[in-house]
């Protein structure tokens, strides 16, 4: 076929219709977590003293990591899907959920006796956090897969990888309020375990799906 | 001419035209989709040549970006220059081809941006595997691509000929282009 008979096919289908590539991942987004909410709700809801441990800065440290990954994870993987994107300054966004994660590690070393080290790091479910973080992830990983499809990203791998994070940082939002485990020993081994596994996930899927 | 033509006004004319092209203007959309092609044949050759790999992947790495183009409409910024996102969508589609072809190091690609000063015209001999590509399409859906197409026919001409509605024939052509990338996809490991 000539490169101007393609043209004509081109030039022929109509213009692009509905929603543009950043309202499309948003909507994934938004969608994805209120389905990961309801699931979240069903399966496990907040943990019963949810009041009280809201005081606490352990417990509230561990909605900060998890959202310090949930939202530089987002907002390079929306600009990623432009084949011309540079991931900029924003890729030292990443530095934030490690630099706070490993300054709370330190004040807990600090804080709590060698003795009760390894009774804080293995927490009372682990095996839960492995479970329930991917598993909330799994909606938000889809939609935002799916809407992801729309775009070019210059590495499909990277791109879902991203999506993995995205998704796991929601997912680990909503589990950090159900998990009895506010240590921050506890926080910095499992919740990265689970969050690698998503990305793991996304990655795969990202070279199949997000090819163009 | 300079190399930095790109920078300056054919680029913000591409942007422009890009722009009319999305808000339905089909006549400047092809003059755009051609002047493209040029310049990305351009490209596409000289990376073949520096890689010593002959032209015959030439004119499939144009038609597969003037394609993704098409389909990845949604992900140019609407910005003043459209030149950053071609080049990135033809380089990417250059090292496909190069990878099809068993390549494992790829020679640096010239950047777009300095080619576009010196476009050139499609080979008349020149065949892309789109052909191929689309006899492995349902009948209909290649029925309505050869028409329009190779046939050069209008939508309106085709629907008439296929009995279809009009929207019938443009939502079957745009299935089919999706499909035709998807196919020329699924030649690269």
């Amino acid at each position: 076929m000539k490169t101007s008979q393609l043209i004509d096919a081109l030039a022929a289908d109509p213009k692009p219709q509905g929603l543009s590539l950043g309202a499309r991942f948003c909507l994934a987004l938004g969608l994805g977590a209120l389905a990961s909410v309801c699931l979240f709700l069903a399966i496990a809801g907040p943990r019963a003293d949810i009041a009280t441990a809201a005081h606490t800065l352990r417990f509230d440290l561990k909605f900060v990591d998890t959202l310090a990954l949930a939202l530089p994870s987002a907002l390079l993987a929306l600009r990623l899907l432009r084949p011309d994107a540079r991931p900029g300054a924003l890729v030292l966004a990443f530095l934030a959920p490690f630099l706070l994660l490993g300054a709370a590690v330190v004040a807990e070393l600090t804080l709590v006796p060698a003795d009760l080290w390894g009774a804080k790091l293995i927490g009372t479910n682990a095996v839960h956090c492995l479970a329930i973080i991917p598993l909330l992830s799994i909606a938000p990983l889809a939609a935002l897969l799916f809407a992801m499809r729309e775009g070019a990203p210059q590495n499909p791998g990277v791109a879902g990888a991203l999506a993995g994070a995205v998704a796991a940082g929601i997912a680990a939002t909503l589990y950090a309020s159900n998990c009895p485990d506010d240590s921050p020993l506890f926080v910095a081994s499992w919740y990265p375990l689970a969050t690698l596994i998503v990305v793991a996930v996304g990655a795969a899927a990202g070279v199949r799906l997000l090819r163009w | 001419m300079s190399a930095s033509v790109g920078d300056g006004q054919s680029d913000e004319k591409w942007a422009g035209m890009m722009r009319a092209a999305i808000a339905g203007d089909e006549a400047v959309y092809r003059r755009l989709l051609e002047e493209i092609g040029r310049s990305v044949r351009a490209m596409a050759r000289g990376a073949f040549a520096r890689a010593r790999s002959g032209d015959a992947d030439v004119e499939d790495v144009v038609q597969e970006t003037l394609l993704a183009i098409h389909l990845k409409r949604n992900s140019w910024d609407g910005g003043l220059r459209l030149a950053p996102w071609v080049g990135a969508i033809a380089r990417h589609k250059i090292i496909d081809a190069m990878r099809r072809r068993g390549a494992r190091r790829f020679q640096p690609i010239e950047d777009f941006e300095t080619i576009l000063a010196a476009p050139e015209a499609e080979d008349p001999h020149a065949r892309s595997d789109a052909e191929r590509l689309i006899a492995k399409l349902a009948p209909r859906q290649r029925d309505i691509v050869r028409s329009i197409s190779l046939d050069g026919h209008s939508i309106a001409a085709t629907a008439a000929r296929l009995s279809m509605s009009e929207g019938a024939v443009r939502v079957a052509l745009h299935r089919s282009l999706k499909l035709l990338a998807s196919a020329w996809r699924s030649l690269s490991p």
